[in-house]
């Protein structure tokens, strides 16, 4: 490569900082959507290159469903209070108890559906203009359509036919009163991009990403986490296996991969060879239809 | 590795999602949960068959209707470079979903049926990639197979196109004979077009030369945000921070920050909070000034040598994308960069007909998908290139006041 070139990651870098940076230049009160998984945590680093030496231009801010991972949860605090910045946490468990909400039912019952509700009421209680989220296009369907700069009214929806043309790399933030934008800096990037890039930046990552031992219940060749928040029938056997994660969302919804991987090299060495996608080998939540994730998108949800 | 950003252009049925599919199924790029779900889907189950272009179509309304209505991303990779696909459909209706997928591409791939030939979609997707400047054209002519693999059919359509391109002066055009149906000349190369010699679609993509596109002249830095601790540590800390959109900024040199005119030298350039002796386009950076002068986002710092047009009057084509109609006299929001200025349309000069270059002279009004020359004046200077000179510094957007929604593409004259 010549003097003046980039390579793919050092532009898709690149990129992501200038949109963190439109974000921090266009809206009064921005924030920035922290899961502890790899892809938040990639925002963060990135947030980082961004705006170092100063402060952050907007908080992080965790909608806890009460089901996470615990390390993913020490991750995150650990990590806030490293950088020296300001963690915002609102939890599921407090909306469905003010708003009186009907908790799912079912084997997985998954709360992906009520955290639009905490994840709108925080976005309310905090006049947030901008939210920064760490969703790729190479996901899913649906989220390959959405807008680097994705305007959202007042209930938070999606209207996939309504979006604004984003063109060059010019990105139109101007919203009305109530309506706020989800902005996607690394929507260009694919799974092996970012641990390539985590590989590079060698950043830290919680513990469940590597290869450990846990306790599993294998349903429909998916292999679920045994925790309090699943329900447990008499057929299912709990064994105990060699498992990592490959996305880190609830408990309930995602599945871990066997592996012995305990290392980025061979994480990539297996994500490379890996005949699966990443959704589809893990969330259990994009199994119900075509259109689970547009729909859930058109409510609200990121 | 580096990035191939492409778009695909062709008619309803010219078969370019196929193509799409075709290329992620052949390179592998394809995983087993994405299959099983696309034959799920596929209709009419011939033996063996799938419809690969379900990989592409996004959005509940489109799988149920068969055709592309927004544009979506697809992303792949072999050991040579990064690709993103901007599949954008091809009908005239959706020609501002196809100029937001082509704003940012480096190269296009034009389908044409090789039943058809050049036809007027045709004409006017080259049309908008000759407006746009994407550097690179391959003319991929599809399904060969319905052509008995005919050389003769092939040549006629590139003898046609040549002329097209040469009207429009487009500077790289690649012919390739394919059938993204069969995999033919796709990633493999065709053993029923043996008379090509040429490489497979894939290959021309790997081996496109994108570096002698980046733009290293006429630096320009746009400030997007201005950097201050304001701790005791780095009490005078002021650093502005923005993209390099093109060339090279170099510690020590002599710049000049627009639209206030005032000069000063480069103190520092900073990548990732360490110092570099010099940092260039598309790098974002953080530039730090030997005198104290106040900059503020929408700022254009550039070296003294190569300087911008710095005007509140601006000529500029303008692909409009609302179904409210502009008209003379109608006031806008200019984007440009980091900066937002009221803009006045003063006059409208001449429509473009997209299918045929025509011009035709004092429009009242402008249309949905219409692309004009008009006269903007802005509120404030604007600090800019011509789009053909320097694309980054060259583009806008037009925003309604009202609505708040992008009207308009403009690329600065």
């Amino acid at each position: 490569m010549s003097k003046y070139q980039l390579d793919h990651l050092a532009q898709l870098e690149s990129e992501a900082i200038h949109i963190l940076r439109e974000v921090a230049g266009q809206f009064e009160r921005p924030a920035l959507l922290f899961s502890g998984g790899k892809d938040s945590i990639t925002l963060v680093h990135l947030a980082l290159k961004a705006f170092r030496p100063g402060k952050f231009p907007f908080p992080l801010v965790h909608i806890d469903t009460g089901h996470n991972f615990q390390e993913a949860l020490d991750f995150r605090d650990q990590l806030a209070a490293e950088i020296g910045e300001r963690l915002i946490v609102r939890k599921v468990e407090d909306t469905i108890r003010a708003k009186g909400l009907t908790e799912p039912k079912g084997k997985f019952a998954s709360r992906n559906a009520l955290q639009t509700f905490t994840l709108l009421d925080t976005i309310k209680e905090f006049a947030f203009d901008a939210c920064i989220g760490g969703a790729r296009r190479d996901e899913e369907k649906a989220r390959a359509k959405e807008r680097i700069f994705s305007v959202r009214d007042e209930f938070g929806q999606w209207d996939p036919k309504l979006q604004r043309p984003e063109l060059w790399n010019i990105y139109n933030g101007k919203i009305h009163k109530g309506e706020n934008v989800r902005v996607f800096p690394i929507s260009n990037w694919t799974e092996l991009d970012i641990w390539n890039y985590i590989r590079r930046e060698q950043i830290a990552l919680p513990s469940i990403y590597f290869s450990h031992e846990r306790e599993v219940i294998e349903h429909e060749s998916q292999l679920v986490a045994y925790s309090p928040f699943i329900r447990i029938d008499e057929a299912d056997v709990i064994v105990k296996r060699r498992v990592r994660y490959r996305t880190v969302g609830d408990m309930t919804c995602t599945a871990a991969v066997t592996s012995e991987a305990s290392s980025i090299d061979d994480i990539i060495r297996e994500i490379t060879i890996s005949k699966t996608s990443e959704r589809g080998e893990t969330r259990i939540d994009d199994r119900v239809s075509e259109a689970a994730m547009e729909d859930r998108k058109k409510n609200g949800y990121f | 590795m580096d990035i191939l950003r492409f778009i695909t252009a062709g008619s309803v049925d010219d078969g370019k999602s196929t193509l799409i599919g075709r290329l992620l199924y052949d390179s592998k790029n394809i995983l087993t949960d994405q299959l099983e779900a696309i034959e799920r889907q596929t209709k009419n189950k011939e033996q063996g068959t799938i419809d690969l272009a379900l990989l592409t179509d996004g959005l509940r309304a489109e799988r149920e209707q068969g055709i592309t209505i927004d544009v979506a991303y697809k992303y792949f990779a072999t050991p040579k470079r990064k690709f993103i696909i901007a599949d954008a459909p091809g009908h005239i209706q959706y020609t501002r979903n196809m100029i937001t997928g082509a704003s940012n591409a480096q190269l296009i791939i034009i389908l044409i049926d090789a039943r058809s030939g050049v036809v007027e979609q045709t004409r006017r997707h080259s049309i908008i990639a000759s407006l746009l400047k994407i550097p690179h054209v391959v003319v991929a002519v599809n399904k060969m197979d319905l052509v008995d693999y005919s050389q003769e059919v092939f040549f006629d359509i590139v003898n046609d196109y040549a002329s097209v391109a040469r009207s429009l002066d487009l500077p790289d055009v690649t012919f390739i004979p394919v059938s993204a149906l069969d995999g033919d000349n796709i990633v493999e190369s065709s053993k029923n077009i043996p008379w090509y010699e040429g490489a497979p679609l894939l290959e021309l993509l790997e081996r496109v030369e994108l570096q002698n596109d980046v733009n290293l002249d006429n630096a320009r830095f746009p400030v997007q945000y201005v950097i201050r601790p304001q701790t005791e540590a780095l009490h005078d800390y002021r650093g502005y921070a923005g993209k390099i959109t093109s060339g090279i900024y170099r510690k020590g040199e002599q710049v000049t920050v627009w639209p206030s005119g005032l000069s000063s030298t480069i103190q520092s350039i900073e990548i990732d909070g360490k110092e570099v002796a010099e940092a260039f386009t598309p790098q974002s950076a953080v530039l730090r000034l030997s005198d104290d002068i106040d900059n503020s986002r929408g700022d254009v710092i550039v070296p003294q040598s190569q300087q911008p047009t710095v005007d509140k009057e601006v000529e500029t084509l303008i692909a409009w994308l609302d179904q409210k109609p502009l008209a003379v006299g109608n006031r806008y929001l200019l984007q440009h960069n980091s900066r937002v200025v009221p803009a006045v349309v003063q006059e409208i000069a001449y429509k473009l007909d997209v299918n045929t270059l025509e011009r035709a002279l004092g429009p009242q009004q402008v249309l949905l998908n219409e692309v004009v020359k008009i006269k903007l004046k802005t509120a404030a200077p604007l600090v800019y290139d011509s789009y053909a000179e320097n694309k980054h510094n060259g583009s806008a957007i037009l925003v309604d006041e009202t609505s708040l929604v992008t009207v308009g593409a403009a690329l600065l004259q």
